[in-house]
């Protein structure tokens, strides 16, 4: 260990201030969560809903229903994804 | 009629118990009649923290289940006359504290007291709703950390729609920010949340900023309130936020960093500080 160390360690790019980041992440997340406060979560109820309509047309197994939602602070999205049942090996072959 | 106040904060290990011993004592110093109540019930720790553990015969829930009188379980601080402390139960299980009970113990109490203080435990489960329940002021603690303010916004948002005076649709319960271990130092190098930003996410009014001190330890040690501690930054602190509760206005202290050593205090100092 040389005393020019101690330059070295000063000099060392300091990772940037964690501070604003928490501020940042708290001011999203908490105005995401005083909406839901007024209303109850809507969402177990939305995907109930368009499983539903998708069922009442195709035959899907509501276990295979992925629900994603990103909130972000400017802009959420809500992906979901309804995986579709392949055609049954009997209905093929009553096909060809 | 007696002011009922919770301390409350969502999050666990907060200072909640600290503050409760600090501002208890506080207003008792200052001659309001004051009970201060332990929540926690099967956690008990603020007759540690008051130091009256060994005083402990009776507690809530005898109180509420019958097999005591109010006035054999509180106990009489020996420093602060007006002072009186009501443990928790340290071996019944939570569900033994009911709404009526605890009516019917806060009712009893605001005859002979001025001021009754609840000191919650962390979540949201019954204990903490019965802690607040039946508050007319709150004092959220929260530290300046994401999860300590998360949870604080969480209970404010239980206090305006679980308390009494919410569902009764009076006046809302008044709301204090307290802000504990709050380290400048480490503010200034950009680390911890500023407390500008605390009180620009919970908005509510601030009632005094506790500083990060090692007096708390000490005091807790030593089953003195921290208040007590009149030379501690911590205990001018708590006693200052005791001070604008009652109205007084008093300036924000202990909110800058240590001063850094000037060149000429690094080379000759030592004897000037």
């Amino acid at each position: 260990m040389s005393w020019l160390d101690y330059f070295r360690a000063a000099r060392k790019d300091e990772p940037p201030p964690s501070a604003s980041a928490a501020k940042e992440r708290l001011q999203i997340v908490l105005a995401h969560e005083r909406i839901g406060r007024t209303r109850e979560d809507f969402l177990p109820r939305l995907q109930q809903e368009l499983v539903a309509v998708v069922a009442r047309y195709v035959a899907i197994d509501p276990g295979k229903v992925k629900l994603d939602l990103d909130r972000g602070g400017d802009m959420s999205t809500l992906a979901i994804e309804i995986e579709l049942p392949a055609p049954t090996p009997g209905r093929q072959a009553a096909a060809g | 009629m007696a002011q009922v106040i919770v301390v409350t904060s969502g999050k666990g290990g907060v200072g909640k118990t600290t503050t409760s011993a600090a501002f208890a004592t506080g207003l008792a110093q200052r001659g309001k009649k004051t009970v201060v109540i332990d929540f926690d019930v099967g956690l008990r720790n603020l007759d540690l923290i008051m130091g009256v553990e060994r005083r402990v015969v009776f507690d809530i829930v005898n109180v509420i289940q019958g097999e005591a009188r109010l006035n054999q379980a509180l106990i009489r601080d020996k420093r602060v006359d007006t002072l009186a402390i009501l443990p928790a139960s340290q071996t019944r299980d939570k569900d033994a504290l009911t709404r009526e009970g605890v009516s019917t113990i806060i009712e009893e109490l605001s005859a002979d007291f001025d001021y009754i203080l609840c000191d919650s435990p962390a979540g949201i489960e019954k204990g903490a709703l019965l802690a607040l329940y039946f508050a007319d002021q709150a004092i959220v603690v929260t530290n300046p950390e994401v999860s300590s303010v998360r949870d604080s916004d969480r209970i404010l948002g239980v206090l305006q729609s679980k308390s009494k005076r919410a569902e009764e649709k009076k006046d809302k319960v008044k709301e204090h920010l307290l802000v504990t271990r709050y380290d400048p130092n480490r503010v200034e190098r950009g680390e911890m949340l500023k407390l500008e930003d605390v009180r620009e996410i919970l908005a509510i009014p601030l009632l005094g900023v506790v500083p990060e001190n090692e007096s708390v330890l000490k005091a807790s040690n030593t089953g003195t309130p921290v208040i007590m501690d009149t030379e501690s930054v911590a205990g001018q602190a708590y006693k200052d936020a005791v001070g604008r509760f009652l109205g007084e206005d008093l300036p924000h202290r202990f909110l800058e960093p240590d001063k850094k050593p000037g060149l000429f205090r690094r080379l000759f100092g030592g004897r000037a500080a």
